[in-house]
Formats: structure tokens, sequence, C-alpha cells
């Protein structure tokens, strides 16, 4: 990795970077030119010690934060190891969708180096791919729930858009608890909306690419979340990534019309499945770590 | 209605302790860390240079005048604003889309998905007015489109358009996220836009399979998506709001 280039993209990202870098920026900022040289010329080799210290603003992260971003590290790792292994599985999947599931195993690596850069020392160690098992049989102590899932495409897609769902959930969940922090809820932000347009594709690769046609909800979603999916791709499992989370008050199912407390749909006229659509919903962590289990051994 | 708002505010305004409602954070930061007196002059005349700004912007208000700007206004109520421009902006395209040659002779899926999203911003739009106001703002005026530079008879400029519209929309909630200060406004946001974005990604599979997440909205070393700050998203929606309806996001938090 280099890290000029890692720095140049992140100002892409975060115009103010080489301010986070270093504390003078009152005084680079009036030197054109000058700032940019003299922050990156600042940069200590370590560069996991450099994130830290311009994400943690120097007087480090939070308890609250660390533990919310070390829980989306782990659920990066889960996304990572399932594209990973899904395109080391001989014959899964060739052309257009081998392209695009290498795009989204791209993004799910990038987003565990840029967490673990963030948390640097407090990063959770990385599991490996041998802590999972994405039959979902807990490495054999109970029957597979996707035994074929790196052997058939649709399952293993079906797999993903759970995993993608619930991840967006589960991001929209932990920004709230990121708001002392803007610069991490905002690199949250920048992570969440990556997740939903993953969630996008899969959904409408699962319906025969773009103009296939909507059918069923578990097997030809839309590429968004309509009422709860009907439980989305596999019911049976797969129902409590678009059900209430806990309490239910706050984390309410995907199938929810009623925003702030206006019901959108008595209030302006609309179906309840557009009303549905037009939101996603947040999850806890408790449950989104409880969809997470069924994956890891 | 609108119970949810109201019952967390106080709430909301103490969790964000003193990081939330703080504009100046930053300045605060450096003066505490000992900056060098030329730093602090400079960050003085920052401040000027703000205060001419707003006090223009300000004096620009008639009616019938060109070079008159909406303002959105200040903290929440004027993020919220912003965001309720923007959907203003994007629920008018969509209900031209649907009037238009293109909408008329396209595929199924693709009727199907621009009268899906059609319904999701003018949901958006209506929704982001009726909280401001029961909350105890004040929404920002009806804004009048310009639509002029796109052909609604052609599907490449349609579709060019609606990708346009929903990576802005995309990047501005994510860049004006940080800046709100009540959970509760924020999670609200978190749930439209991640919506936006299953919208972006579709519009960009439709004009070419594959391309829902490119380099030029999410960078390939960090995996984020990339954010606009609300002076560059208003610059950019201002191209498609007719002259007396340009939106100005002076007055907003700015860190």
């Amino acid at each position: 990795m280099n890290i000029l280039n890692l720095i140049s993209e992140i100002e892409r990202v975060d115009p103010e970077v080489y301010e986070r870098l270093d504390q003078r920026r009152q005084m680079f900022r009036h030197f054109a030119g000058f700032g940019k040289k003299l922050a990156v010329a600042a940069v200590p080799l370590a560069l996991g010690g450099v994130l830290q210290k311009a994400y943690g603003q120097s007087s480090g992260l939070s308890e609250q934060i660390k533990f919310v971003l070390n829980f989306a590290l782990k659920l990066e790792y889960l996304e990572y190891y399932f594209y990973q292994m899904g395109l080391d599985a001989p014959g899964l999947l060739s052309g257009q969708l081998r392209d695009s599931v290498t795009i989204i195993r791209n993004d799910e690596r990038n987003h565990v180096n840029f967490l673990r850069s963030v948390l640097g020392s407090a990063a959770i160690p990385d599991p490996g791919a041998g802590a999972f098992d994405f039959t979902g049989a807990k490495g054999g102590a109970r029957a597979p729930l996707f035994p074929d899932v790196f052997t058939n495409a649709g399952t293993f897609f079906a797999v993903a858009q759970a995993l993608e769902d619930t991840g967006v959930r589960a991001y929209k969940g932990g920004a709230p608890l990121l708001i002392s922090n803007n610069t991490v809820l905002e690199a949250a932000l920048n992570i969440h909306s990556v997740e939903a347009r993953h969630a996008s594709h899969i959904r409408t690769v699962r319906r025969g690419g773009p103009q296939g046609i909507p059918g069923p909800l578990t097997s030809k979603p839309k590429s968004w979340i309509s009422g709860d999916d009907n439980g989305g791709p596999a019911p049976m499992y797969t129902a409590p990534v678009y059900g209430p989370g806990m309490p239910a008050e706050a984390y309410p199912s995907e199938a929810n019309v009623t925003q702030a407390g206006v019901n959108l749909v008595s209030v302006f006229g609309v179906s309840t499945a557009e009303a549905s659509e037009a939101f996603d919903e947040p999850l806890d962590p408790n449950t989104v770590l409880a969809i997470a289990g069924n994956f890891i051994k | 209605m609108f119970e949810l708002f109201k019952e967390s505010s106080a709430a909301a305004v103490a969790e964000a302790g003193p990081n939330g409602p703080l504009k100046r954070r930053s300045f605060l930061r450096f003066t505490g860390a000992g900056v060098v007196l030329t730093g602090l002059m400079l960050a003085g005349c920052d401040d000027n240079q703000l205060d001419k700004e707003l006090s223009e912007a300000a004096s620009s208000d008639s009616k019938n005048d060109n070079n008159r700007v909406v303002n959105v206004g200040s903290g929440d109520f004027g993020i919220l604003n912003f965001a309720y421009a923007l959907e203003q902006l994007e629920a008018a395209f969509y209900a031209q889309v649907l009037k238009g040659g293109y909408y008329a002779s396209a595929s199924e899926a693709e009727k199907l998905v621009f009268k899906d999203i059609e319904a999701h911003e003018r949901i958006h739009r209506d929704f982001l007015k009726a909280g401001i106001a029961a909350n105890g703002g004040t929404p920002i005026e009806d804004l009048e489109p310009d639509f002029s530079s796109i052909n609604f008879g052609s599907r490449s400029s349609v579709l060019g358009a609606a990708k346009a519209f929903e990576d802005l929309g995309v990047a501005a909630y994510n860049g004006a996220g940080p800046l709100i200060s009540n959970p509760v406004y924020l999670g609200l946001a978190g749930k439209i836009v991640s919506v936006e974005a299953r919208h972006a990604a579709l519009i960009r599979d439709l004009i070419q399979f594959g391309t829902f997440v490119t380099p030029d909205v999410v960078s390939q070393s960090t995996g984020l998506e990339m954010s606009l700050r609300p002076s560059q998203v208003a610059s950019m929606a201002n191209k498609y709001l007719k002259p007396g309806s340009k939106i100005n996001v002076s007055k907003l938090p700015r860190e």
C-alpha cells in the first residue's frame, strides 16, 4: 500500500485530512500548497498510527466508538471472507458476475484495512477464513442452512443479499453512536452507502439483471427492500435480517411505514409498499450479531 | 404526530454534548493546543469573511429578484431544509420523467423502476416538509426547478440525469450527516440515504451493468464513498434551479 496514494485518496473523501494530520491547520490554510507538502513530510512511517491520530483526533477514541468500529470490523471480515471464498470456489462465478463480486470483495477488503487503520492497536485480531462457515453448519455442529453456498450461484447471491442488507442496517444502527466524533461518523456513513450500493446490485442480479421484472420478493426482489421482503431470500433463516430488532420501537422491521410518528400511508396517501421502501431501518448490535452468528463457527 | 422527534430532542441535545452545538469546535481546539499568534489572527479573518458573506446573503431577499437566493437556514433545521431542497429537486425530476417521452416507451422493467423511485422521492420530500414544520422549524418555499438541460424524450439523457441526482443525493447526505446535532435527525437521514444509494446503484446498472460502484464515487483505496460539502452540493443543485430559486447554504454548520 502506497501511503501517499492512500492519503490522496482519503483527501478525496475527506478534504480536511491534511488538517487532521497536523493541528497547525490555520497556518497551513493561508500558505496554499505548502501545507500538503509539510504535512506529508511529517507523516510517520507507521500508517496505522497516522490514521489513528488523524481520526482519533489525538485524544484517542472513546470506548463506545471503539466498540462500534470493532463491531463494524467484525462484519467487514465476515463479508470479505465470504466474497473471497466465493471467488476461490471453482466454477461458481464467471463473466460479469465474477467482475461484480470482485468489485465488492475489494470494497470489503478496503473497509477492513480502513477500520484497522483507524482503530490501530485497539482493532480486533483478524479472525481468518477458518473462523467462518458460510453453509451455516457452524463447522459441523448442526445441519447446514445453505449447503450449496459455494457451488450454486443462486444460493451464493441469496446469502450475499442477506449479508449486505444486514450490513446496511448495522451501520445505520451504529451511526448515531458515533455522533461525538464527526470524522469517524462521516467515515461510517461513507461505508454505509457503499454497502447499500452492493445490496442494490446483488438484488438486481437476483431478479435477472436490471431488465428483470420483480416477482416474488424472496426470489426476484426489487433493488430496495419492499415491506419485509416476505422474510428475504430464505425466509426460514433470513427473516431476522428484515424483521424488528431489540427494542422494536427503536429498531422496527423493514416493513415499517411510520417515521417520526407519522404514518406515511395515511398522511400522504401512498401505498404500504412505497412507504416501506422509501426508508431503510436500523438494527441493533445484538440482533446483527445473532444473524452473523449463523456464519461463525 | 411526530412525537418521536419531540420526545427525543432534549435527550439528544444532552447526548450531543460539547461536540454538538458548538460550531467553532476546531477553532477552540486549536487555541487550546497553543497555536501561534499568527494562526489566531488568521482564524479571526475567516470569521470576518464569514460574517460578511452572511449579511450579503440576508440582504438579497426581495421577491421577483433573480439575484435572490433561498437560504436554507442554520442549525439542524438548516440541514433538514437543505435535504428538503434536494428532495424537492429529485421529486420534481422524477415527476417530469413519468410525463415524458422516454418513460412512455421505456421497457416494462424501467417503467417499474422510475415509478417506484418517483414515489420514494415524493415521500421523502413530503415527509421532510412536514417534519420540519411539526418540530418548530420553517420549511423553505417550493423551489422552481429548471430541467431545460435534460431531454425527457431521451433514455440516455434521463438516465444520465438520474445518476447525477442520485449520486449527488448520497454524497450530500453523507457530507451533511456529521453536521447534524440531534441523533434522531441523524438516524432519519440514515434511513433515507441508503435508499438513495440503492437508487444510484440501480440507475448506474441500467446505464451499464456492473457500474454500481466506480472510482468517481467510491475510493479504490479505502472503500469509502466520497462526501460532498453542502456548498459543493448547492452549486451542483443550483444548475437545476431557476434564478430566484437557487439555494444558499452559507449559514449551515461547517463542522
